[in-house]
């Protein structure tokens, strides 16, 4: 199939495949899955620029559908979501403008698969340090369905809890008493930039920070990053329009997988506990960084 | 148990057959028709562009989610 406005001959039925595969991962874990996505527009023969616009829009329509079956479960937290919108929307702003900023000196490609190995691989280290530990702690888990969340990251948390920026808000809804205002943003803030500079909402970041810096139990840390995400994905995707980095009819075709692989990860979460969904959650991000490798070294089209 | 299992997957398998016919269908109308209006869209006028990019997949996501929330529904019966 042709898609006129970025140029690319692609299968609708391999983007639909990815659609589903990443609908069902986010739906899991919170996430946007731009780490697999992205790559996955750039082995179809997607520029980095596109690859990143398109897979924006595409992750607004997925996370409409998933956040609309966690808030069905009671896994959104709405106020904690908006506050993030905003920290993210910035963040955001900035990544995309480096992207331009690098598309006009020439080695977009290059930097974004770089700086998208060394975050993926960070992040599934800490990731897999951590949950590890929390699970080979005894008496960390204790059902499944259980919003009390463990985590051997949690004294580091509780400190940062402690601090007394102000203003302090709370959030009952995540069972955090009191909190500043500025750990939220800024947790948003580093999110929000990765995502207009990598692609996709982000959530490889956000999920996990959600949990260990501002302590909110995994499962409201899924349903709320993919609330925040419709917000600040969709700015993105308005960002990254402007600019003609979207090619929205690849979205539309991606998005018709993702709608139904969405609602079956989100239905999905109930059946695990938090530090077994984090540890389930650390291939993810090595997934994307091989496939990012793996087009590096074959040079298609990188 | 295996019973149950196999009932869910039939049920798996017949809601991704009638999406498939339904989401190949959609490729077929409206992408085609819309593909090269958009196109120039993009070209002439980017900001309505980067509007109606959002409206159509957000569109989209509310009409697929309550294509397949029926379609589970009418398959495995009210309980989902």
């Amino acid at each position: 199939m042709f898609f006129p406005i970025s140029g690319a001959h692609i299968s609708p039925i391999y983007l639909a495949i990815v659609g589903f595969i990443i609908g069902v991962l986010g739906g899991f874990f919170g996430v946007g899955g731009s780490f697999i996505a992205g790559p996955a527009l750039r082995l179809a023969g997607l520029d980095w620029n596109f690859a990143v616009g398109t897979d924006l829009a595409h992750i607004v329509g997925k996370s409409v559908v998933a956040v609309r079956r966690h808030r069905a479960m009671g896994n959104v937290d709405l106020r904690l979501g908006l506050i993030m919108a905003v920290g993210t929307i910035a963040g955001a702003e900035l990544g995309a403008q480096a992207i331009q900023m690098l598309k006009r000196a020439g080695n977009v490609n290059l930097v974004v698969s770089i700086v998208s190995i060394v975050v993926y691989i960070s992040i599934s280290s800490f990731m897999i340090w951590e949950s590890r530990k929390t699970l080979s702690q005894r008496g960390a888990i204790k059902g499944a369905k259980s919003k009390k969340d463990h985590s051997a990251f949690g004294p580091v948390t509780r400190a940062i809890q402690r601090l007394k920026i102000w203003p302090m808000i709370s959030l009952p809804a995540s069972g955090i008493r009191a909190i500043s205002l500025w750990m939220i943003l800024s947790v948003a803030f580093v999110g929000g930039l990765f995502s207009g500079f990598l692609g996709g909402g982000a959530g490889y970041i956000r999920m996990p920070s959600m949990v260990y810096v501002l302590g909110v139990p995994t499962h409201l840390a899924v349903g709320t990053d993919l609330f925040e995400i419709i917000i600040s994905a969709s700015y993105g995707t308005f960002s990254h329009a402007v600019k003609g980095n979207v090619d929205i009819l690849i979205a539309l075709v991606m998005h018709t997988g993702a709608a139904i692989g969405a609602q079956i990860g989100a239905i999905s979460t109930q059946y695990f506990a938090g530090p077994k969904i984090r540890l389930a959650f650390v291939p993810l991000p090595l997934i994307g960084a091989a496939i990012v490798i793996y087009t590096m070294i074959s040079g298609h089209k990188l | 148990m295996k019973r149950e299992t196999a009932k869910t997957v039939r049920a798996f398998v017949i809601e991704l057959a009638i999406y498939a016919v339904l989401v190949i269908t959609y490729f077929f109308l409206v992408l085609n028709l819309l593909g090269q209006w958009l196109y120039e869209l993009e070209i002439h006028r980017r900001y309505t562009y980067a509007a109606l990019a959002i409206l159509l997949i957000i569109g989209q996501a509310v009409l697929l989610e309550s294509v397949t929330t029926f379609l589970i529904r009418l398959i495995r019966g009210r309980s989902e």
